[in-house]
């Protein structure tokens, strides 16, 4: 395995949910002090910092509650991916000798209900919202109903998954829903987006991480144990990669950003599938979570009905899966997300985790996908 | 409104008042040569098709494209079902009767899949991946009171085979958004 080119000596959350009569940038200057305060340094020590938010004002504002210290501070916006993207800027950061001690920061806050995204912002006619097609929901039910016949996977399995997911919030002191429900119950609650039904669905929520990185040689100089970043990467669609927000596509199927990303965080690492204790994958709905654990090479195209079925993505499965509840038990807060599975694996490998520790892990995969079509990945370990 | 179907000379007799209306954009679509049909591009280079038109190529990269009208019948890629009213702005239906509609991909030949709704069955779950679909227009209601053109695809009347789906297990009636009744914390 490669030495990595990045720590993560301090992480910090602040709890997932509603979270009303706090603004979005309150909790991500309270998830940055909590960072700081883990890592037992001040917001004078920190050197630089990437924030991401997608519709909770701009991270860098938040200077101005932490301190006027005059520090570079990057503002990065990808969709659900920009916590991934976050993490890639950091990382670019410290590899090039720019700054050895930084904080990435991700935070949001969304009104109730399914997005409102605005055509013209994603390059299209104003046509495609009037006709009712501007639903990112309308695109997780078309892909997984096309991969349900694909692959012969059954609305028990994605009833599963969204199960797992409340399972392992009920463990997750910073999750939102943490009542578990029965399979029967899911799948009963009402269709939202044939087959997919209103507990297989995240929601859009509030919510902040934040994480002190260092360049590794110094990672001995913090209180907590390090954890390494032994790769990182992001990547977009490429012709052929179905994604929201398409009036058209082609036929033919090409690679997706997933598939790509976590390749390339494979490649980057040295270890791939088989190798990790815990994995966090995008689950954005039931079925993203069976879908990109395929296209991120960690199960074969149809084997997930085997998975679900024996619960090997359990907690204490042979590859956990979503381990703090994932998008499902924790909402989506879009600049928040990204960073809260690297905040899960964090504590994870740190033996931080409580009452949903993975015992022994040593090594963690992270992949966060978003519209309209980008995906990072990351490979952590001890 | 069923779509057009027939002969011309039948479609001329029967045509489809959703084809008089305005439409919901500019060259989104055409009737001019008697049926409707999608105004795509087709790069010059490689070939490759795109819906709506646009400048350059999504494949190839390349800026020499042109107009083309898509093939009107296609078969279904996959599909799903828009069961609450989606938010205004964008959507201009509004959620006053709003009843649920199909959504889905239609692959047609020449290598392109084009989104649209689906249209044409009993129930808005009554569709199968893989059944042959043809492109139709139809009135859509804007909540501003006005009536404009969409499009959207019906099964095509060749196929007969249109077993229920399942998404009529929530029913036709007005459905929870994503985020209505939350799971209790």
């Amino acid at each position: 395995m490669s030495p990595g080119s990045l720590a993560i000596v301090g992480a910090g959350i602040h709890p997932f949910g509603r979270n009303e009569g706090v603004s979005g940038l309150q909790m991500g200057v309270a998830a940055a002090r909590a960072a700081l305060a883990d890592a037992g340094i001040s917001w004078a020590d920190v050197q630089f910092a990437v924030g991401g938010s997608d519709s909770a004002g701009k991270p860098d504002t938040m200077v101005s509650r932490l301190g006027l210290t005059g520090l570079p501070f990057t503002n990065v916006i990808n969709g659900c991916a920009t916590g991934g993207a976050s993490l890639v800027t950091a990382r670019a950061a410290i590899a090039a000798g720019q700054h050895e001690i930084g904080l990435v920061v991700g935070f949001d806050k969304h009104p109730r209900g399914a997005f409102d995204p605005r055509p013209e912002d994603w390059g299209l006619g104003a046509w495609y919202g009037d006709l009712g097609l501007m639903v990112t929901t309308q695109y997780f039910g078309i892909k997984i109903q096309r991969y349900m016949h694909d692959h012969a996977i059954t609305s028990a399995s994605l009833a599963r998954v969204a199960a797992k997911a409340f399972r392992n919030g009920e463990r997750n002191p910073a999750a939102w829903r943490r009542k578990p429900l029965t399979d029967e119950e899911i799948l009963a609650s009402p269709m939202v987006a044939d087959p997919l039904t209103q507990y297989m669905f995240c929601s859009p929520s509030a919510g902040a991480v934040a994480l002190v990185v260092c360049r590794p040689e110094l990672a001995a100089r913090f209180p907590a144990p390090p954890v390494y970043v032994r790769a990182v990467s992001m990547r977009s669609r490429r012709f052929g990669s179905f994604e929201v927000f398409s009036p058209s596509m082609p036929v033919t199927r090409g690679p997706s950003p997933s598939q790509e990303a976590a390749q390339a965080a494979y490649a980057e690492a040295g270890i791939g599938p088989g190798e990790f204790d815990v994995v966090q994958v995008q689950d954005t709905e039931a079925g993203a979570e069976l879908m990109h654990l395929a296209e991120c090479g960690l199960c074969e195209h149809g084997a997930q009905e085997e998975l679900m079925r024996t619960g090997a993505t359990e907690l204490g499965g042979a590859m956990p899966v979503n381990t703090d509840g994932g998008c499902i038990a924790s909402g989506e807060p879009i600049g928040a997300s990204g960073l809260r599975q690297v905040h899960e694996t964090v504590l994870q490998l740190r033996g931080q985790a409580g009452d949903r520790q993975v015992d022994g892990a040593r090594t963690g995969f992270t992949h966060v996908y978003g519209a309209p079509g980008v995906s990072a990945c990351a490979v952590l370990s001890r | 409104m069923p779509g057009p179907e027939g002969t011309a000379a039948a479609t001329a007799a029967r045509r489809p008042a959703a084809w008089d209306l305005p439409p919901v954009a500019a060259n989104l679509f055409t009737t001019a040569d008697g049926t409707p049909r999608l105004i795509g591009s087709a790069c010059r280079a490689c070939g490759t098709l795109a819906f709506p038109q646009q400048q350059s190529c999504p494949r190839c990269c390349g800026e020499d494209v042109t107009a083309a009208l898509l093939p009107p019948e296609g078969t279904l890629w996959s599909w799903t079902v828009q069961r609450f009213a989606p938010k205004s702005p964008p959507y201009a239906g509004g959620e006053a009767g709003f009843s649920p509609f199909a959504v889905g991909y239609v692959a047609l030949p020449g290598g392109i899949a084009v989104q649209g709704r689906l249209t044409g069955t009993d129930a808005p779950g009554g569709y199968r991946i893989g059944m042959a679909m043809r492109l139709v227009l139809e009135p859509f209601l804007r909540q501003d009171g006005t009536t404009v053109a969409g499009y959207a695809f019906a099964p095509a009347p060749g196929d007969s085979d249109q077993p229920a789906g399942r998404g009529q297990v929530a029913g036709d009636g007005p459905a929870a958004g994503p985020d209505d009744g939350s799971v209790a914390s």
